[in-house]
């Protein structure tokens, strides 16, 4: 049997599991005794139709927010994980304070940060400080993600051998000008999936922030569905969070590729 | 003759294990000098603090009349006069091999960008890699990664070149490509340490061979006597050795 025919049928056995797999679940579901009772409240294509344009809408809040958060985690948290991997006893109240604050936004739960946060820093009425809820919600996640990305982009600094910085440093080159341009191009390269792992664990955790207030897709769906008492627009704003987490994924995947390739490739 | 390296004394451990107890050494001006001894014997330790990769724990190393292991020595400038080379070549993957050999000159020598790329083609093809410039190391076969790790070291326009054991991780057939260009830089006058399991190519390429046992230079002299008749048994013993395994 030749490759070519062997990868077809490798497809069409695929393809006919898939729809063999889904025809059961479907049945199985469809057929539930409670079934016309969640059809109706959860997957009403009326309710649908008409309360997609508004999440939508708040949706883009969303986007915003995760925009925005992202931006600030990506630097700091490198900023975070540089200070960590400095060597040296000097550098060691740095290093601590470093762990400290990982330790600490790692174990507080998101949702108990973005509630201080955002209910605390406004009360203390301080004519400098912010009042918009969006504004505290993401400083909250720029916080706590900042701490978790600094943990990826730390096991990628330590994936780089030590042998790659002792070769820059006997060209002479600072321990700076080594971790610029030797070790943490090719630490990020290594953790983009897992940083893109927590790119979208941020971007659902932007819904967190619909609990100050602000209306964004899942505020928005409750206020939707508490007027019709159908949860259609929970689904509604679920479709909206896969529709944008999908790309994103691909995207990763074909910059990972996009990297292999290229440092296997012979120029010309 | 005037020393281009002098290691006085040089003491180095790690944790309770002492490496290196006293060695001495001298390196004259464009003088080849051959580093033998067992896996283990501290070779690659005594090359690493010379580079100041390794903080000594007592001696002196003095490079071309400077005293690079005294206190406040600015250790970056110091490696940019010595060139090393690593067994595992060590080239930096994610660039191509001219950005390999241009990197340093760029950040460390301020050298621009033109200039250093103009010197390091030069250098390549100088090496027979003039078509491998744009590739990425990991596209190369392990002489060529070597050659250009060579290449990269030269770049700096060192005093003195560290050579670590540059063909034990070649292929049989990869390593005379690589032993050629080290002959070149001899030839060149380049002043050379080199540490090496290969007895032929020291005995062709070394003025003089040093062996080191126990964390001291034992014995050292030209190759032809210290190959055919060590006068210290145990550098008998290790010659012996290297002949029964079919290496020399
Ligand atoms: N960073 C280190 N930490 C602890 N021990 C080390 C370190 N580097 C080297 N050693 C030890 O020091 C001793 C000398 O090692 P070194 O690599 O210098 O030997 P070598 O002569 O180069 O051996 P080979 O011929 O196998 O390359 C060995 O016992 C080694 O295990
Ligand atoms: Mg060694």
């Amino acid at each position: 049997m030749t490759a070519g025919s062997e990868g077809r049928r490798a497809v069409t056995v695929a393809i006919l599991s898939t729809i063999v797999f889904f025809t059961l679940v479907g049945i199985a579901i469809t057929h539930a005794p409670g079934w016309p009772e969640v059809r109706r409240t959860f997957f009403d294509w009326g309710e649908f139709k008409a309360s997609i344009p508004e999440i939508a809408r708040a949706f883009l809040l969303n986007v915003k927010i995760f925009a925005i958060a992202e931006a600030f985690i990506l630097v700091l948290a490198l900023a975070l994980a540089v200070i960590r991997s400095l060597p040296g006893p000097v550098f060691f109240p740095m290093r601590m304070l470093g762990i400290a604050y990982a330790d600490f936004f790692r174990g507080v739960p998101t949702i108990l940060v973005i509630a201080l946060l955002g209910f605390g820093a406004p009360a203390l009425q301080l004519s400098w400080v912010p009042l918009s809820t969006t504004f505290w919600g993401i400083v909250a996640l720029v916080l706590v993600y900042t701490a978790y990305v600094s943990e990826v982009y730390r096991a990628g600094i330590e994936s780089v051998h030590p042998s790659q910085d002792a070769a820059a440093r006997s060209l002479g080159l600072s321990h700076w000008q080594s971790l610029r341009k030797v070790v943490l191009p090719q630490a990020v390269r290594r953790v983009i999936p897992p940083l893109l792992n927590d790119f979208i664990g941020l971007q659902k955790d932007t819904a967190l922030v619909g609990f100050l207030g602000s209306v964004e897709a899942f505020k928005q769906s409750q206020i939707d569905a508490a007027a019709t008492f159908n949860y259609t627009p929970f689904v509604a704003a679920a479709v909206l969070f896969v529709a944008l987490t999908i790309p994103l994924a691909r995207f990763t995947d074909w910059l990972v590729l996009r990297d292999r390739r290229r440092r296997q490739a012979t120029g010309v | 003759m005037s020393e281009a390296l002098v290691v006085d004394g040089l003491h180095k451990s790690f944790g309770t294990l002492e490496v290196l107890r006293g060695v001495d050494l001298a390196v004259a001006e464009h003088e080849v000098v051959c580093l033998i001894g067992a896996s283990g014997s501290g070779k690659s330790t005594l090359l690493r603090c010379v580079n100041l990769l390794e903080p000594i724990d007592q001696g002196r190393i003095v490079v071309e009349g400077e005293e690079i292991t005294a206190p406040g020595v600015n250790v970056n400038r110091i490696r940019r006069r010595i060139g090393i080379v690593f067994q595992a070549y060590n080239l930096f993957p994610h660039m191509s091999v001219l950005r390999n050999v241009t990197l340093a000159p760029t950040l460390a020598l301020g050298t621009s960008r033109v200039q250093a790329e103009a010197e390091a083609k030069e250098l390549l093809s100088r090496f027979g890699l003039a078509d491998k410039r744009n590739d990425y190391p990991d596209s190369l076969s392990g002489g060529q990664q070597q050659r250009v790790a060579i290449v990269r070291a030269l770049a700096m326009r060192p005093d003195l070149m560290l050579l670590d054991e540059v063909t034990s991780a070649l292929d049989p057939e990869l390593v005379a490509e690589v032993l050629e260009v080290i002959r070149e830089l001899a030839a060149g006058g380049m002043t050379m340490l080199i540490a090496t399991h290969e007895m032929g190519f020291a005995r062709d390429i070394a003025n003089r061979i040093c062996f080191l046992d126990e964390g001291v230079i034992l014995e050292q002299g030209p190759p032809e006597q210290m190959l055919t008749e060590p006068k210290e048994p145990r550098t008998q013993q290790f010659l012996q050795r290297i002949i029964n395994a079919g290496r020399l």
